[in-house]
């Protein structure tokens, strides 16, 4: 029994990163129905930036943490500046193709800066104590990504339900043409909306980089685990998708532990293709047929 | 412009009499090029040939159904595993290897085709992501497939006819390449092109028409597997080598910026987009070598970014290209050329 709730945490814990990675992306995806593949690589280079200030200037965890959110802000506000503000209507292919083309850059920028070595990212928490309940270890670092990742959501909420700002980002996510007439600057907020998202992914990153390693290939999977995650409970519902990755996270872990190893990343598409095959926009939210 | 006054100026296949006189002119120019270029470039214009196969495949399933694949490495290495695996454990002979592969291919993009039919726009494209690393993920885990270490590939044969130059690769490549690329052109003629296109313009006025859409897609998803499959298997033989590293999320974004390049729905411009990404792809990798602007670079990254990394160099540009052809052109090289066309075409008024 042990065995099962060793695997539970360990499910919670990764499942905490991938619903990080799925709020940033559904954040995006409520207010421009841009899916944003680009994500993870804005997350990984987060997490390159704050390994680099920390290991090589002497910056404290913190400050570098703090350093990195915002570094991660002004790269969501230039990425959508530069790609998605010039182009007009590109439709959902092309929207795609434009975070794809951005995923990309980013994978060669940070191959070019960092090499392709793994570098180990310094945390302050223990990846081997921890606390024990009733027998079941819950070590430092997995407690300190659920901690986290919960403290962001409560954020986020608490940013929604009562900052001017929040509220406005909402009205536009509900309504673009309506919200522009009650004089909400939607263009702005959109490119707000693409900061805090980024800072959400580099809060991810940073959680995943010392589980595992840093390389530029680090958030490939996690991202597409993430986004997988949040198409399971919904793109277009917060709690939805945070729920549906956490689901995935633990899924996946229990298949790892019971039924075979080798293919446990496999089992998370195959989920989510069943799932979606079953109910076309996610487990949490209501589907709406398209109009003609 | 393209004004058809029947049905049968419609389907033909070389519209006007320069049309027919380029294509002769092209077809000529690809049987004398293996005895002018040497081996290396024979090598890159297989690549290309190769590339230009899944660009249309893919074109077929993306710019002409409006459906969106990222999976499409997927269906590459399942040809190419197919592929090899036929001919090393079955002893089947090339052609119908080839062949084979082709259609194991097709099944599998029939069985994708089938949750697809409810999914659309970032669904469809995380579903098909999904099944393609899910490919990669379980060839690299089984035995008879060589693990991680990949395979090698035997010889390309017909026969008595081994293809050991690179003269007879370039033959057997470009011969295939020539065949399927006639065959989509005409298959987007008939019937079955012309539901295609209903389908991707609207689904529901499709339906209403009386256009069957589950077979037609599901029949999309399965030509379009068939042609990457056999691309697959083509570039299994011309490597020599695969390994399932080598299919990642990146080749299949690679297949997708080559049609965004060339230009949605249309065959030419698959064979564009897939000539520009491999040649800029090649050539990239060795950038440190080209004249004045290798060294330029190599000393650009000792100073700011690490030498050994100046290849990546290779996904910037590709990302930049995608960007700015959604940016400025969204109809790709083909909207140039069909500018061009125009404009030459009332030349000089």
């Amino acid at each position: 029994m042990n065995f099962f709730f060793d695997l539970m945490i360990g499910g919670l814990a990764i499942g905490a990163c991938y619903a990080l990675i799925a709020l940033a992306m559904v954040i995006i995806y409520k207010t421009s129905e841009v899916p944003n593949f680009a994500q993870g690589e804005m997350a990984m280079l987060a997490t390159f930036v704050a390994y680099t200030i920390m290991a090589n200037y002497g910056v404290g965890f913190w400050t570098g943490v703090i350093v990195t959110l915002i570094f991660a802000f002004c790269l969501g506000v230039v990425l959508e500046l530069c790609f998605l503000r010039p182009a007009e209507n590109p439709g959902v292919l092309g929207s795609i193709v434009i975070t794809l083309g951005a995923e990309m850059i980013l994978y060669g920028l940070a191959g070019w800066t960092w090499g392709a070595n793994q570098n180990p990212f310094p945390v302050p928490f223990s990846e081997y104590s921890g606390i024990t309940i009733g027998g079941v270890i819950i070590t430092e670092i997995n407690l300190w990504t659920m901690v986290v990742s919960l403290l962001v959501m409560l954020i986020l909420f608490l940013f929604f339900r009562f900052t001017k700002l929040g509220t406005a980002m909402k009205a536009v996510q509900q309504n673009s043409f309506a919200a522009k007439a009650m004089g909400i600057p939607t263009r702005r907020i959109l490119t707000f909306t693409w900061g805090l998202s980024s800072s959400t992914g580099a809060i991810a990153g940073m959680l995943i980089a010392p589980i595992a390693t840093l390389d530029p290939n680090m958030m490939l999977d996690p991202m597409l685990k993430g986004f997988a995650g949040g198409v399971l409970g919904g793109l277009t519902s917060l709690p939805g998708a945070a729920a549906g990755a956490y689901l995935l996270g633990i899924i996946e872990n229990l298949f790892g532990g019971y039924v075979s190893l080798e293919f446990k990343s496999v089992v998370a598409f195959a989920v989510i293709v069943l799932i979606l095959c079953l109910k076309p926009s996610g487990l949490f939210v209501k589907h709406y047929e398209r109009k003609v | 412009m393209d004004m058809k006054r029947d049905y049968y100026e419609d389907i033909q296949l070389c519209k006007t009499s320069t049309a027919l006189v380029l294509t002769i002119g092209l077809f000529c120019c690809l049987v004398i090029i293996p005895f002018v270029l040497g081996d290396y470039n024979l090598y890159l214009l297989n690549l290309i040939a190769i590339h230009s196969i899944v660009a249309i495949g893919l074109n077929i399933l993306v710019g002409y159904t409006g459906q969106i694949s990222l999976g499409h490495a997927g269906f590459f290495a399942i040809g190419a595993y197919t592929g090899v695996l036929l001919m090393v454990k079955g002893g089947i002979p090339f052609p119908l290897a080839l062949i084979l592969a082709g259609f194991v291919s097709s099944g599998f993009g029939f069985l994708l085709g089938l949750p697809a039919l409810r999914l659309e726009g970032p669904y469809l494209a995380i579903a098909t992501l999904g099944f393609g690393m899910a490919v990669t993920q379980i060839i690299s885990h089984l035995d008879f497939a060589g693990g991680h270490m990949g395979l090698q590939a035997p010889k390309m044969s017909i026969g008595p006819f081994v293809a050991d130059t690179g003269v007879e690769q370039y033959a057997v490549i470009m011969s295939v390449t020539a065949i399927m690329t006639v065959a989509a052109i005409n298959l987007m003629k008939t019937r079955v092109g012309r539901a295609l296109v209903a389908i991707r313009d609207s689904e529901i006025a499709a339906e209403a028409m009386g256009v069957n859409v589950l077979k037609y897609k599901t029949l999309a998803f399965a030509i379009s597997a068939f042609y990457t499959g056999v691309g697959g298997a083509l570039m299994a033989f011309a490597l020599a080598h695969i390994s399932a590293g080598s299919f990642n999320l990146i080749l299949s974004i690679t297949f997708l910026a080559m049609i965004i390049v060339g230009g949605l729905g249309s065959i030419m411009g698959s064979i564009l987009g897939a000539a520009l990404l491999t040649y800029l792809q090649i050539k990239l990798q060795v950038v440190q070598e080209a004249p004045i602007i290798g060294p330029f670079l190599l000393d650009v990254s000792k100073r700011f970014f690490t030498a050994e990394g100046l290849p990546n160099i290779q996904s910037i540009l590709i990302g930049g290209i995608m960007i700015a052809i959604v940016i400025f052109e969204p109809l790709g090289m083909r909207g140039i050329y069909l500018r061009f066309k125009r404009y030459w075409k009332m030349w000089p008024f």
